[in-house]
């Protein structure tokens, strides 16, 4: 029943574990992907379904991966983007008052492969080092080691590609009954910000490509921008869509929203060695001195000093990193980490208020 | 915001001596509390009354006060300091309660003292449970309904309002009497009636039980810019019912989704912020229903606690440490992440292995007590395990607690319910007790189904699942059938299932060691990860580490010598914080001679387990194969000068002879051996001339039967190779010693834990009465020097546990001569066991007409538990000597270096007393014997006996009594001494009351007694009966010794009565006249306090 399986790193080092998952019966490659740690303690199904994970294998760092199961509550959209799962362990059933399934039935039904017994602390050490890189995994009775490494080379990784355009919804639709009109746009935008959105607004959720245009003709009181998957640089058309925005009406960007509009702005964005994954990075609101603890999933950022007046409002106190900025002047902010949580903690709920009172004013 | 520096001198609270329910893990945070303030410049000012402790060295604070813990001793101290604040968060409950009685008497106020870490006013609201509810239901947070009742009227009505299942627990008590859950009317009158009684103010409070929902604790900082983290969250295997310091937890939270964990972390910032706890560290418990996840609030702690200290060495995030500093003004964002060096505490630590701490009982040193849990804690000590998985980490804990169990069963002692029934097992298992971890698998392994235990123990389908896991890789073990039919993948799949050799070994019934050899052949080999406080994702600075089977190892390269020192494990009671004492001292000394000193241990509570107390520190069971697993690592990565084992008490002293013999430090095993073995060392002391009492060792009842008609009765019956005089028994005749001797094979609660063989017999000794005990500590050198640290003359005599008995440096009554006699013995044993390091050696001396008989008991060539009492009486520090002369160096170099002094003395008397946790255990008799029952210890410091000796009697709890009624009832022998203490008493205005026949004898030698006391049962014309006279109050003083030449049960109903009572008790006429003396110079003298630092300065002490 255990059906042995390898991971290969495109750097050639070799991880052994266990095939658990989805594997197609007959046809079907090896799980390739860029592989990214998670430190989250809990979470993992809200992990799994954000779709900014799309193109990548996620490494939890915590040994036990769905001892509470799944429930159609959890889920940051309809489905898993995310190219695989490895973890220490995935125990045989879950137990919790809200679980409606096993994390092994998700798996499957989300027809997503996942590699478990790996020394996971070894995997991300490496990656702490080397940074994060493609790789490939797959059952040994199907594919042996140099198949592996061949896949995980052929990866192309998510530098100069536009993920977004692959996870963001082709109609527009709307959620939400709050007082105010607020646009969207869907990079890959997860639930739980729209459950925050929809407290504040009635959001109508538009394509990545929407024109400015379009958004300016729905008159809304205020422009969301979403998070999302891959390298901000590769959505130009996005940027420019932003650019026409700023000025004309209140923007809120969030995570991959954030580096965008960052963008638009004149800035420069950079891909970090391994990112930022997880629920317990300190991040300072400088205008106050308070320290947020925040959820976090991003592997790139704002380059420090690439903005011209351009206020920086937040910075995370573990690597300096640039967590969030201002154009008062242009009703805009912008943060790199997940204030909706979702998971993670709630410290930073306040924004959203913040966006509700600009668009108020 | 920065240090503040508007503070010079902090006073700071320790928690006293070592009790259940408030144990060594204060010890952990006072030291890092000191170090951190002197670090940061303050004066640190210290008030402990336990000796054993690290905090209490003189080098830990600038003002060291060993002194009874009582308001009016702070006091003094406070006057005497004039401290500008006073931290009271980091000493558990009794600091608290200490610093809120002073704050209450204006002390803190009239003398400008501040409280930080929490003020009084958070302190009040988290620790009433009334005010603390409503605060709770201000913020919108539940907590299960509940009512308080002064009657049982009251108690009905409440309990009818909120309905059954109830809680009942009265205020204001110790030790869980009167606690109980009320399943119906009948239930709660019962148990309402019997809290009522318990309750000093007869108060109960009446709540809904939620017993069986899950149980969880936050632990909590917060700093003065009111930044809020979450360092760790604890899930606990027992449900709610069972006390969490007597639960299996488990860290993190393993079944907790997102979702409610975050609502929880939510709920306990809301909690913090409202109780006003400014900065530091606060333990939150919560209760969630299994069914519905709806979430209470249990209670706050709004200090450092049992769990802060395992969330500490859990997460390696040093609450103690960072809430001291928060103290002091800095906040969270202010100080750096010690183990990565570069990130600030503000954050919250993320961990990539699962930790489980499992409590240790000592129910079998109380007869009669039923070994269930409850509400109300009962553990004396804890270990604590890291593995990558939950079953890993279980299997570990299980063994590092040293109960003879090599895991979760897959032992000899699994058999110990094969002839229950299946039902059987499911009822015992439904019943917390020590067992039913062990129970719980027993049940898998027959099948039984994880609902149904579920259904029967509220335990979380989840830890039974993998329990599952646990037996269903013994069973593909089981069918393998032995070690080379495994591969690479099977050894890696078990042993990441924490399976030890041990358990293998008894599996496949072929020697451990055969074990090792198999796996190892297949390269599967124990690796050891870091504990870094953030999953990996930056660097670790810190070598903390834990073994887990995985692909590779992170020790880093030793740049020096490397010292292995092998920790004591859990606390115990006759092994507890003295040891770990002695091991951090040896590892500072080490550290500071230029080794690279390396800690294996496994307990959270102690110093030892800080990861900056050594230079690398292994959390890791005390077992054969797990140290030699770090063994093998740390010499892979650079040289092993040697291995200590003769600091951590009894359990690194097991291991002596089965570890490379080269590399075992100072005392040669063998000698070690000749010391236990009683043959070997008879034949010893007969070679030297030292007397011995007679005896013999026997391994049957026929064989001890044969010794007693040689050496007479009573008679000492105990088994060798143990601590604490663990199942040691005087016996007055046949029946006694038959039934003795079944408690000791078989399954008497030794059995559990050895049993007897040839190679562990059972000693036999004529018992010595009347004898003075004396305790003597000293250090040999290489060169065959020997150095004595004390001569301790015993209060009590001999027949009761040295560990129980008072003992006193210099010796009060002892003549120079016997004195001398004792410590040429001490010498001659040392040179003849060849010792190299520390060495104790315990003696009887018996009064005769031709001067003093000294009888040697036994010689432990290893450090003892008075080794931080004779340091700090005499101002030697034994312990880094000790480990100094077991690393090569000699004790005239160590002179040379200053290391060793002189013993400082004649300015001052010491007084070390016991402290026992019979409030624990109401029912208990308090009479003391050779068994040892005390937990902790104290001390008292004064310029003459008396005074010293009241000192230690108010620091243990009992205050000595200035006037009123001293109830006597004496053993026939034990009657003439008695009337020197009672006409004593009686002088110094107290008057008497006493049983009949006491009386009788009392009135004849011409002393009144005022009350005559009739015994249970006997009606004496005019008598009131005993416990009448102490359920009353009547009484403030009881000497109680046991009567006649019969089993020393007599009069327990007087001891068992006192103890509910509270009054102070004392069991020996020895103790008596110490307390008659104690009472005279405490009435003569005023208060006097003093520090260490004074002390050892011998010079300058004016003598009294
Ligand atoms: N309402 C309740 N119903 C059932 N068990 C309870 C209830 N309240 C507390 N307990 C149990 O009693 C234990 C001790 O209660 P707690 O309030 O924490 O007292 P302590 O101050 O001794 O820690 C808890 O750990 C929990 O297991
Ligand atoms: N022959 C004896 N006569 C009287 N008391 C004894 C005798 N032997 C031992 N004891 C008492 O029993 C206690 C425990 O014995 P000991 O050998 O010291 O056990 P442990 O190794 O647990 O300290 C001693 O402290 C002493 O009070
Ligand atoms: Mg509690
Ligand atoms: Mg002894």
């Amino acid at each position: 029943m255990i059906r042995e399986a390898l991971l290969v790193l495109s750097d050639g080092t070799t991880f052994e574990g266990e095939a658990a998952g989805f594997w197609d019966p007959e046809a079907g490659g090896p799980a390739t992907g860029e592989v990214v740690f998670n430190t989250t303690l809990t979470g993992y199904q809200e992990v799994l379904t954000d779709p900014s994970y799309a193109g990548q294998i996620i490494c939890f760092t915590y040994p036990h991966i769905g001892n509470y199961g799944i429930t159609g509550h959890d889920s940051e959209s309809a489905r898993a983007f995310c190219r695989g799962l490895i973890a220490r362990d995935l125990p045989p059933r879950p137990s919790s008052w809200r679980s409606e399934r096993s994390v092994h039935e998700f798996l499957q039904d989300q027809r997503l492969p996942a590699l478990t017994g790996v020394d996971t602390r070894r995997l991300t050490r490496h990656i702490r080092e080397a940074g994060s890189m493609p790789a490939a995994f797959g059952p040994l009775d199907r594919f042996d080691e140099t198949a592996l490494k061949e896949a995980a080379q052929a990866e192309p990784g998510t530098e100069g590609q536009d993920l977004a355009s692959q996870v963001t919804t082709n109609q527009p639709y709307t959620v939400g009954d709050g007082p105010l009109q607020v646009v969207a746009y869907d990079f890959g935008i997860k639930r739980t910000i729209l459950r925050h959105l929809g407290h504040l607004a009635t959001v109508e959720v538009v394509p990545a490509s929407t024109p400015a245009a379009d958004v300016l003709a729905r008159r809304p009181d205020g422009v969301f921008l979403s998070n999302g998957p891959g390298d901000p640089s590769a959505v130009g058309y996005g940027i420019e869509s932003i650019k026409q925005l700023l000025g004309q009406v209140p923007v809120f960007g969030i995570c991959l929203g954030h580096q965008m509009m960052a963008a638009a702005l004149g800035g420069r964005t950079y891909k970090m060695p391994f990112g930022h994954h997880g629920g317990n990075h300190p991040v300072r609101r400088i205008a106050t001195g308070a320290v947020e603890i925040t959820s976090q999933n991003h592997n790139y950022a704002v380059a420090a000093g690439s903005l011209e007046d351009t206020e920086i409002t937040h910075i995370n106190l573990n690597d300096g990193v640039i967590e969030g900025i201002s154009r008062p002047d242009l009703r805009a902010f912008s943060v790199q980490y997940h204030p909706e949580a979702g998971p993670g903690p709630h410290d930073a709920s306040y924004l959203f208020s913040e966006f509700e009172r600009i668009m108020g004013a | 915001m920065p240090r503040r520096d508007d503070l010079d001198s902090i006073l700071v609270i320790g928690s006293g001596p070592i009790v259940i329910g408030q144990a060594v893990e204060f010890d952990y945070s006072g030291t890092q509390a000191c170090r951190v303030l002197k670090q940061e410049g303050y004066r640190v000012i210290l008030a402990n009354s336990n000796p054993a402790t690290i905090m209490t060295d003189p080098e830990f604070a600038h003002r060291t006060y060993v002194e009874p813990l009582t308001p009016d001793v702070l006091e003094a101290i406070v006057e005497r300091e004039r401290p500008d604040a006073v931290l009271p968060t980091l000493g558990g409950q009794t600091a608290l309660n200490l610093a809120m009685a002073l704050h209450e008497r204006g002390t803190f106020e009239r003398l400008g003292v501040e409280m930080i870490g929490a003020n009084s006013e958070a302190i009040a609201t988290a620790e009433n449970r009334d005010r603390f509810k409503q605060a709770m239901t201000e913020i919108g947070l539940a907590v299960p309904e509940s009512g308080f009742a002064y009657n049982l009227e009251e108690a009905l009505e409440v309990g009818e309002s909120i309905g059954y299942p109830l809680i009942i627990r009265p205020s204001y008590i110790l030790g869980g009497a009167g606690t109980g859950i009320a399943f119906d009317r009948d239930d709660l009158e019962r148990i309402a009636a019997t809290g009522l009684a318990a309750s000093p103010v007869s108060e109960i409070l009446v709540e809904r039980s939620i017993a069986g929902w899950k149980e969880y604790e936050l632990e909590v900082m917060r700093d003065r810019a009111d930044n809020c983290v979450i360092v760790c969250s604890i899930e606990n295997f027992d449900p709610m019912g069972v006390h969490t310091g007597d639960s299996i937890t488990v860290a993190p939270a393993q079944t907790l989704s997102d979702h409610e964990y975050q609502r929880m972390r939510d709920n306990a910032f809301k909690c913090i912020r409202r109780i006003g706890v400014e900065t530091g560290g606060s333990n939150i418990q919560f209760a969630v229903d299994p069914r519905t996840g709806e979430q209470v609030v249990i209670e706050m702690n709004p200090r450092v606690s049992r769990s802060s200290a395992l969330a500490s060495k859990a997460t390696g995030f040093p609450i103690a440490k960072i809430a001291a500093r928060l103290a002091v003004g800095y906040t969270l964002d202010e100080i750096t992440n010690d183990i990565t060096g570069e990130t600030p505490a503000s954050f919250e630590p993320t961990i990539d292995y699962v930790v489980t701490k499992i409590p240790r009982w000592a129910f079998e040193k109380f007869p009669g007590i039923p070994d269930v849990l409850g509400t109300r804690m009962q553990s004396v000590g804890e270990s604590m395990a890291i593995g990558r998985t939950f079953p890993e980490s279980l299997q570990k804990g299980l063994r590092s607690l040293e109960r003879g169990r090599a895991g979760l069963n897959c032992d000899p002692a699994e058999a110990m319910w094969d002839e229950w029934s299946d039902s059987e097992l499911v009822r015992r298992a439904a019943i917390a007790t020590p067992d039913r971890p062990f129970q719980l698998e027993a049940a898998l392994r027959r099948g039984i189904s994880v609902e149904r235990l579920h259904e029967a123990t509220g335990v979380d389908p989840w830890f039974l699942d993998q329990l599952q896991l646990v037996v269903d890789e013994r069973r593909r073990l089981a069918d393998l059938g032995g070690p080379d039919r495994l591969g690479r993948a099977d050894w890696r799949r078990t042993k990441r299932l924490g399976f030890s050799d041990a358990q293998l070994a008894y599996l496949w019934n072929v020697p451990e060691a055969d074990i090792r050899a198999a796996r190892l052949t297949h390269g599967v080999r124990a690796t050891f990860k870091t504990v870094d406080t953030c999953a990996a994702e930056f660097e670790a600075r810190t070598p903390y580490h834990y073994s887990t089977y995985e692909d590779d190892d992170e020790v880093g390269p030793g740049r020096r010598p490397k010292i292995i020192i092998l920790g004591s494990g859990p606390n115990r009671i006759g092994q507890g914080v003295e040891f770990d004492y002695c091991c951090v001292q040896a590892s500072f000394a080490l550290h500071d001679a230029g080794f690279e000193t390396v800690m294996i241990n496994c307990n959270p509570e102690t110093v030892s387990t800080d990861y900056d107390t050594s230079d690398r520190l292994y959390f890791e069971p005390v077992t054969l194969e797990d140290v030699s697993n770090v063994l093998d690592v740390e010499s892979a990565t650079g040289d092993v000068a040697g291995i200590i084992v003769t600091l951590g008490g009894q359990t690194p002293l097991k291991l002596s002879g089965l570890l490379p013999p080269d590399l075992v430090l100072g005392t040669p095993p063998d000698a070690i051996d000749l010391a236990e073995d009683r043959e070997r060392w008879s034949s010893l002391c007969r070679r030297l001339g030292i007397p011995q009492p007679p005896g013999g060792t026997a391994v049957t009842v026929e064989q001890a039967l044969e010794i007693v008609d040689r050496v007479g009765y009573p008679a000492l019956v105990r088994p060798s190779y143990v601590l604490g005089g663990r199942a040691m028994e005087i016996v007055y005749g046949e029946e006694d010693l038959r039934r003795a001797m079944e408690e000791l094979s078989g399954f008497g609660s030794l059995g559990r834990e050895g049993g007897l063989s040839a190679e562990r017999p059972v000693l036999v000794d004529r018992f010595l009465e009347d004898a003075t005990e004396v305790d003597v500590d000293a250090v040999r050198d290489a060169t065959g020097e020997v150095v004595i640290g004390a001569v301790m003359e015993h209060v009590e005599e001999a027949g009761v546990h040295s560990g129980d008995s008072a003992c006193v440096i210099p010796p009060p009554t002892l003549s120079a001569e016997t004195v001398a006699t004792i410590e040429s013995h001490v010498r001659a044993i040392a040179d003849a066991l060849g010792v190299i390091g520390p060495l104790n050696v315990q003696f009887a001396v018996k009064a005769g007409e031709s001067g003093d008989e000294v009888f040697v008991i036994e010689a432990n060539p290893r450090a003892s538990r008075t080794v931080p009492f004779v340091s700090k009486a005499t101002g030697v520090p034994m312990a880094k000597v000790a480990a100094r002369v077991l690393a090569g160096a000699t004790l005239a170099s160590l002179r040379e270096e200053g290391l060793l002094r002189d013993p400082v003395g004649g300015g001052h008397v010491s007084v070390k007393e016991a402290v026992l946790p019979f409030t624990r255990f109401p029912d208990a008799d308090t009479l003391l014997g050779p068994e040892m029952r005390s937990t902790g210890e104290v001390m008292g410091i004064d310029s003459s006996f008396g005074l010293a000796f009241a000192k230690s009697q108010a620091a243990a709890g009992d205050e000595l009594p200035g006037a009123g009624t001293v109830f006597f009832s004496l053993a026939d022998r034990d009657k003439p001494s008695g009337v020197t203490a009672a006409r004593r008493f009686v002088q110094l205005g107290f008057s008497l009351a006493a049983t009949s026949g006491t009386a009788a004898f009392f009135e004849a030698a011409g002393v009144p007694v005022e009350t005559v006391v009739s015994k249970v049962g006997e009606d004496h014309p005019g008598g009131v009966d005993a416990v009448t006279l102490l359920r009353d109050g009547k009484v403030n003083l009881v000497v109680n010794t046991p009567r006649g030449r019969g089993p020393r049960a007599d009069g327990a109903y007087i001891r068992r009565a006192a103890n509910q009572h509270r009054v102070a008790c004392v069991t020996t006429v020895a103790a008596a006249r110490a307390a008659a003396a104690g009472i005279a110079e405490r009435a003569a003298n005023q208060l006097t306090v003093r520090t260490l630092q004074e002390y050892h300065e011998a010079e300058q002490l004016p003598l009294a």
